[in-house]
């Protein structure tokens, strides 16, 4: 009986400088398979469908369950993570290929660090005294923990930020998980000592104006967040603080 | 005098915990991790962490969680830490709660807390099913605060590859290896930490992140570091097998009410849901009524070998049980448990709110690892662990919930302890080690690049992951064992021949790999010698041929040495402090 296999097109590229190839992979097929487990069969076994011996893909991956956010690629041309992407929902050949927006490293491996870059601008954490037994912490009721939890499921795949057609150089827009750790951080009780300041860091160039509402970012959440709910929310707040700042002068 | 600088070594709990504590005495560090540290594996854990608050009026106390995990832990741990950790525990929820951990909670806003494996008491805080995410999240917010004032200076994409240790075998920095440029360099420190978590990777297939490879403990065990009770793995009971990896079904789905069970007839043909009461199983309640499904992970896992491997009821005949929600409500189950029925179903395609789970066990946990003192320090004085990579908290068996604990409580105290050494530090001869050092490490590097054999890193992997699996993990045979090392012995051998199938010097993830690979045969011959040394039963350790626990002979700690002689480390054992709590049987079936 003839094994069944499964069809891959990857996009290859050495360098940053190196010129992109595409290669294409046969792998035997196995139940409950999914993209990354297809590329450590080709680690382990590194040979095109033509038979010719290449090297083992670079690549991000950490947890498998979707959950590190690492494994994020474009796979049949979506952004999302590899690690979920199951090979039987796929089209074949199944086309890999690295996230488009972000500085590409080798192969699908590109550097996302733009994104830890814009959490440190808006301070996204809350301000502590110190580490020492301070006693409890604030109440908080069972309807705010479940508004505020979803926020704080933000994986930082980056696939809101590669699907946002502002998200580019010349606007410099932060994103949206970005906007959405500002409403996480300005809801909680302690973390909105810092919620002007993070408002201010959102109202210019690169800002919260940037965003031209065009929706794929919360189409393409793996985490279902709901994005643009707190584009609005912040959008609105950043409004309001940059009409109180115009007239304190 | 300038501000001692420290390095941390690993970017989940508890080198983050170890990190904050060291920026906020006004220390100096430099954090190194193979990922971005919000991509640590420690965002893996699903359950809780485990605090006495005694919130639900059930008299809970610190002592009853101290007895609880010595217990648990079948009285291997050192009894003084544990002690000390479950008293620091609530004080930790406390300071987790303030830095905007999303906990669920009451509707008088207090933090809910749930039933986990191991105790009677409702002991564990929890965010949804990804607490671990949540409390990593915290942590690298807070590290991140600190990180814009000047005060860590993060390595992310570095690997470590060793200590420099000067002429007196002090620690005075590290190499490690860009995964970019593949550069290779030192980094001075006063002291170092290492938080590098669990050794998953050598069983091939665990609950464990790529990344946990247990490569950094492995390369310092073979400079002189003694590893400790490396023989103890915790097998969790409820795994969703996979390909690829095993993905864990947290232990709070049966906090929450998850029943375990198998049809009581091999090859019911009945459709799951038409089973009713009377043709099912429930084998963990009928078997240890007192704990039911909340028996700890050892003994679930036993249950679940007996019941598919001895009495052959696995679902259709495949090694698989059904862990049991469909009792519970919709809107419960997503309020306390959404994020693990959402793996379930992305992985498997069923709704576990419909239909019953398929699990089986799998490798999950490290409860063995560098041995350290009281105050974290290993036994080159410098070096100081925390977290899964140390041995310290967990004796023979770890309670769920209990990790997370261990974590941030030994980051917070590896990380001050750190920094009161390397304040009293006299200064290196010399240039302490560390040009020898870079020579013998880009020697390495270069072997290794310019091999010519015909063995891929990859498969050889594979070999190891089978090897441990099938020898050193639910049940162990001294004759399997023996095979398991004879199986590395070859492995080590072979690996000598190992043939790089890319030889860049750009992102090159084989040579990173490779390099990582040939610590974790190192290891892996500490976990299977270690096993069959010890001939008794004990917590997660157990030998049919050994059934019952012997403390005369083996209340000890094991400890291993490295010594580069072809027949592997030499074994010493500790005796173990129990002080505060007595040694006694440890039976879960006891209904009273």
């Amino acid at each position: 009986m003839a094994t069944r296999t499964v069809q891959f097109e990857i996009r290859r590229q050495a360098s940053p400088d190196a010129p992109a190839v595409w290669e294409n992979f046969e792998i035997e097929w196995r139940p409950g398979m999914n993209v990354v487990s297809a590329m450590m069969e080709i680690a382990a076994n590194p040979v095109t469908a033509d038979g010719r011996p290449t090297t083992p893909i670079t690549y991000d991956s950490n947890c498998m369950e979707e959950i590190c956010g690492s494994c994020a690629m474009r796979i049949n041309g979506r952004a999302r993570m590899a690690c979920s992407a199951l090979v039987d929902n796929l089209e074949q050949p199944i086309r890999v290929e690295p996230l488009s927006k972000f500085p590409l490293v080798r192969d699908l491996q590109v550097d996302r660090s733009v994104l830890f870059d814009n959490l440190m601008a808006v301070k996204a954490w809350v301000p502590l005294d110190g580490t020492y037994d301070l006693g409890s912490g604030p109440r908080v009721f069972p309807q705010e923990q479940e508004a505020n939890y979803p926020l704080s499921n933000c994986i930082s795949c980056t696939c809101c930020m590669e699907v946002c057609p502002q998200f580019n150089e010349t606007t410099g827009f932060v994103g949206a998980a970005t906007i959405a750790q500002v409403k996480l951080f300005n809801n909680h009780p302690t973390g909105k000592v810092l919620k002007e300041e993070r408002l201010r860091a959102l109202a210019g160039d690169g800002g919260i104006q940037e965003c031209g509402f065009a929706q794929n970012c919360v189409e393409v959440c793996p985490k279902r967040i709901p994005l643009t709910n707190a584009i609005s929310d912040v959008s609105r707040d950043v409004l309001l603080q940059k009409a109180k700042d115009f007239l304190r002068g | 005098m300038a501000a001692p600088r420290i390095i941390v070594v690993g970017g989940g709990l508890a080198g983050l915990s170890a990190v904050i504590k060291i920026a906020e005495a006004g220390g100096k560090v430099d954090l190194f991790s193979i990922v971005p540290v919000k991509r640590s594996h420690s965002v893996c854990a699903q359950g809780g962490i485990n605090a006495a608050k005694n919130l639900k009026g059930e008299g809970d106390t610190t002592d009853k969680h101290f007895d609880d995990t010595v217990y648990g832990g079948d009285f291997l741990a050192n009894q003084t830490p544990v002690k000390a950790m479950c008293e620091a525990a609530p004080a930790i929820i406390d300071l987790l709660d303030r830095m905007g951990v999303p906990f669920n909670r009451t509707p008088e806003g207090l933090l809910d807390f749930r039933r986990f494996g191991g105790t009677l008491y409702n002991r564990t805080a929890f965010a949804g099913a990804t607490t671990g995410q949540q409390l990593l999240y915290a942590l690298d917010e807070q590290v991140r605060r600190h990180e814009s004032e000047g005060k860590v200076h993060k390595y992310e994409g570095w690997e470590f590859l060793s200590a420099v240790l000067d002429s007196k075998g002090v620690a005075r920095g590290i190499t490690a290896l860009d995964l970019r440029t593949m550069e290779l360099r030192s980094f001075p420190a006063d002291a170092i930490i290492l938080a590098t978590g669990g050794i998953g990777a050598i069983f091939g297939k665990s609950t464990n992140s790529v990344a946990c490879t247990g490569s950094a403990q492995s390369a310092v065990f073979q400079q002189g570091v003694t590893y400790a009770n490396g023989e103890f793995i915790q097998v969790h009971p409820t795994c969703i097998p996979g390909e690829d990896k095993l993905r864990l079904m947290s232990e709070s789905a049966r906090g929450e009410g998850g029943r375990v069970w198998v049809p009581r007839t091999a090859g019911d043909k009945r459709p799951v849901k038409q089973i009713p009461e009377s043709g099912r199983f429930y084998f963990l309640e009928e078997w240890y009524p007192k704990y039911g499904n909340l028996v700890p992970r050892d003994i679930a896992t036993r249950a679940i070998h007996k019941v598919v491997y001895e009495e052959r009821l696995g679902i259709d005949g495949q090694p698989m049980v059904y862990l049991d929600l469909t009792h519970i409500d919709r809107a419960t189950l997503d309020r306390k448990l959404e994020g693990i029925l959402d793996i379930y179903e992305k992985f498997v395609g069923d709704d576990p709110r419909d239909v019953p789970m398929k699990i089986f066990p799998g490798m999950h946990y490290t409860m063995g690892g560098l041995w350290v003192d009281f105050n974290q320090m290993t036994n080159i004085p410098g070096i100081f662990a925390a977290g899964e990579c140390e041995y310290q908290y967990h004796g023979a068996n770890r309670l769920g919930a209990n990790s997370l604990l261990s974590c941030i409580f030994g980051g917070f105290k590896a990380g001050p302890n750190a920094l009161n050494y390397a304040k009293n530090l006299p200064a290196a001869e010399g240039d302490g080690g560390h040009a020898s050092e870079l020579v013998r490490q880009a020697r390495i590097n270069t072997q290794l690049l310019n091999n010519n054999g015909t063995e891929n890193p990859f498969k050889l992997w594979r070999e190891l992951g089978e090897t441990m699996t099938k020898h050193a993990t639910v049940i162990r045979y001294n004759q399997g064992l023996k095979q398991a090392d004879e199986k590395i012995v070859e492995l080590i051998d072979r690996y000598k021949n190992v043939n790089l199938a890319d030889r860049s010097q750009w992102a090159n993830t084989s040579f990173a790999f490779a390099r990582q690979f040939k610590n974790m045969l190192e290891l892996s011959r500490v976990v299977v010698q270690g096993a069959r040394l010890r001939d008794e039963s004990r917590g997660a350790h157990y030998k049919p041929d050994f059934p019952d626990r012997n403390d005369e002979q083996f209340l000890k700690t094991t400890k291993a040495s490295f010594t580069g002689s072809p027949d592997g480390p030499r074994f010493d054992y500790e005796a173990v402090d129990t002080q505060y709590i007595k040694p006694r049987p440890r039976r879960y079936d006891a209904t009273n």
